[in-house]
């Protein structure tokens, strides 16, 4: 089957006059078939918002490559890009600022409706925009398809945002999960809708998240990445990832994020490379317990297999295999 | 009956009983906070968690009176005993009673509390501000040393910090600046509001590790509102959840965590995904929190709960002991009174 998505070296620069172009994404590599999902970790700051933004269409890339169904997505124009730019759709993840407080329900789910079929009469955007309501779960219709946000909880906002992206009748959904001041129970309920519809009407995901946990929950097998400074470090089926991590940054999330406490693997110092500056060889060297003298602060190590399924830029694992250079 | 919940201790170090909260609103008085007690030991470290909007913030504002105008205290007592073993009534105290309070014997620290830095003075003005309005004859020298140790205790540059601009320090370096700026006056409460969200994992994960062997090495009382109970696991010896305005259940963290009492506090531990135990199906809570300017009848969790029974659509079940150091408040559970004598 021909991949939904396929991006090969991607890169993001941005123009800085003082301090030179910033490269926000480094040689990203990402491909995604009809109905699967890949959940994207890293901290704030390793560009994964970027990546979602430029998958979704947003803004634009500045090297590398990105297909999307097998054409290039730079070179999309007139109908093409308006066809790409509906198949693919973003949701925002805070119900309350994502939703015009002065449009009733009805108005916020007819209007992408009417945007791109703008011939459909009235009869037939009310019978669209109440099966999208069924759709979510947000039921019955009459109780909600005149109600305001204001009128509605978190997580009825959320479906109803939900239910708007899939007015569309998208093939993509990046899911960016912002700061999340959200409850846990609000984040579960909404995960669980989506996947929901991924199982009823195939839908791709790309979820962006800070919380290992939740990635783990939500692209269980599935596929699973994790960033840092604008590169993917380590990326395999999301339960082989999180049970045996290989990369030492990704051993550092996951001692994090787990509540048990189980292992404990700390990452020297606190502070995030910037951009401006990001250290020479391996970009997580001066941060890692595991740097072994000269390559890891003179060679970049790149994203290689392991096996099959799985790849990891780290020297522990390329090369000649040391043989006390795995634990 | 208060009382035969937690007996009298005199060495809580705060004292909150029975307090309740009210906001003015256009549309008529919101209970906030409903009678709630808790008490706080020497160098005991509390969380507070619940969804939003249940009064977490509100009560741990009143701590320190820095609540809203439009808030009042409606019933209930607070009280703190401060370093020469006085006793403070909070609830009552004058704004100039409370001043030297504030910071000196307790401090509290804001949601996103990265911006309370003044962004246009350096940093080591802030600590000798500080320093100053508790001490007006501080010796610069004295507070500038005391200041690099206590930003070196928290794994920063002190020199560096100290001469830089607010802006200069990334989140996570600010928040670490407040840490110990917090410090400053050795202060005996320190009260945290949401004290890493907006943080990234890593960098929660060792200011957590840095709360707490500052807790451990300053015996400071800790109270912080959360709804990640990953930094409860790693912060507290014990957890307080509210509900709608009222505590509904009290217990130390890890038995809570094995085994939580309240439906609802069994719900929002159910609701965690979890990184090393097989994956489940995640249990999110059904419905909404009540409206709180709208009078409850019986329990206010009675419309969410999976347990709900014919008595808690009628009475509102208080918090009564359940287990040793224990309390819950719900119809289902028996009163265990083992401990109840004091």
């Amino acid at each position: 089957m021909n991949p939904l998505l396929e991006v090969r070296d991607l890169v993001k620069r941005y123009h800085n006059r003082k301090t030179g172009d910033v490269s926000i994404l480094r040689g990203i590599d990402v491909q995604l078939r009809k109905g699967e999902t890949l959940c994207v970790v890293g901290e704030s700051g390793c560009g994964k918002t970027t990546l979602g933004k430029i998958l979704a269409g947003l803004i634009p890339y500045s090297g590398g490559t990105y297909q999307y169904h097998g054409r290039e997505v730079s070179n999309l124009r007139g109908a093409d890009w308006k066809k790409f730019r509906t198949s693919v759709q973003l949701i925002h993840q805070n119900p309350y600022e994502s939703l015009n407080p002065s449009r009733m329900i009805f108005d916020i789910l007819s209007a992408p409706i009417k945007r791109h079929r703008p011939t459909l009469d009235f009869d037939a955007l009310f019978r669209e925009t109440t099966d999208l309501l069924t759709m979510v779960g947000l039921t019955p219709v009459e109780d909600f398809i005149d109600k305001y946000p204001v009128n509605l909880s978190g997580g009825q906002r959320q479906r109803v945002s939900i239910a708007r992206v899939l007015s569309l009748r998208p093939e993509l959904i990046v899911v960016d999960e912002a700061t999340s001041m959200i409850d846990t129970s609000l984040k579960i309920s909404l995960l669980d809708t989506l996947k929901r519809i991924q199982d009823e009407f195939g839908v791709a995901y790309l979820y962006i998240t800070h919380d290992l946990a939740l990635g783990r929950y939500f692209a269980q097998e599935q596929r699973l990445a994790v960033m840092y400074l604008g590169q993917i470090i380590e990326t395999g089926p999301t339960e082989a990832v999180i049970s045996a991590p290989k990369h030492p940054y990704t051993r550092a999330l996951i001692s994090a994020g787990d509540m048990e406490e189980r292992v404990e693997y700390d990452l020297i110092g606190v502070e995030i490379p910037s951009f401006h500056e990001i250290p020479r060889g391996c970009p997580l060297s001066p941060r890692c317990p595991e740097a072994m003298k000269g390559i890891c602060y003179s060679v970049e190590p790149e994203l290689l297999p392991t096996s099959p399924d799985r790849a990891v830029a780290c020297h522990l694992y390329s090369g000649p295999r040391e043989k006390n250079g795995v634990r | 009956m208060m009382s035969t919940v937690y007996g009298t201790d005199q060495e809580n170090l705060l004292e909150i009983r029975n307090l309740s909260i009210r906001y003015r609103t256009r549309r008529g008085e919101l209970r906030a906070v409903e009678d709630a007690t808790l008490l706080v030991k020497p160098g005991e470290s509390v969380a507070i968690i619940g969804e939003s909007g249940s009064g977490k913030t509100t009560l741990i504002s009143a701590i320190v009176r820095m609540l809203p105008l439009n808030a009042r205290l409606a019933t209930g007592t607070m009280r703190y005993r401060t370093a020469a073993d006085s006793l403070v009534h909070l609830d009552t105290a004058t704004e100039r009673e409370m001043r030297p309070l504030r910071w000196k014997e307790i401090v509290m620290v804001f949601q996103a509390s990265q911006s309370s830095f003044n962004p246009v003075s350096r940093i080591y003005t802030q600590f000798l501000d500080t320093a100053r309005a508790h001490n007006p004859a501080a010796r610069t020298s004295d507070v500038m040393d005391r200041s690099r140790k206590l930003l070196e205790l928290v794994a920063l540059d002190g020199e560096k910090v100290l001469h830089s601009f607010p802006h200069e320090l990334s989140g996570g370096m600010k928040q670490r600046t407040l840490i110990a700026l917090g410090l400053l006056l050795e202060p005996r409460l320190i009260i945290l509001d949401e004290p890493t969200t907006a943080l990234d994992l890593l960098t929660q994960k060792k200011i957590l590790k840095i709360l707490r062997s500052l807790r451990d090495q300053y015996r400071f009382g800790m109270v912080f509102v959360t709804h990640d109970l990953g930094i409860v696991s790693r912060l507290a010896d014990r957890v307080v959840v509210m509900y709608a305005g009222s505590i509904v259940e009290d217990a130390p963290w890890e038995e809570f965590y094995q085994d939580p009492k309240h439906p609802y506090s069994q719900g929002l531990i159910r609701a965690v995904p979890k990184l090393t135990t097989a994956i489940e199906k995640l249990y999110s809570i059904p419905g909404t929190t009540p409206d709180l300017v709208e009078k409850i009848q019986g329990c206010p969790f009675a419309p969410r709960c999976p347990f709900r029974m014919e008595i808690c659509t009628r009475e509102n079940p208080p918090l009564l002991p359940v287990a040793l150091g224990r309390s819950a408040a719900c119809h289902l559970l028996k009163e265990d009174s083992s401990e109840s004598t004091p």
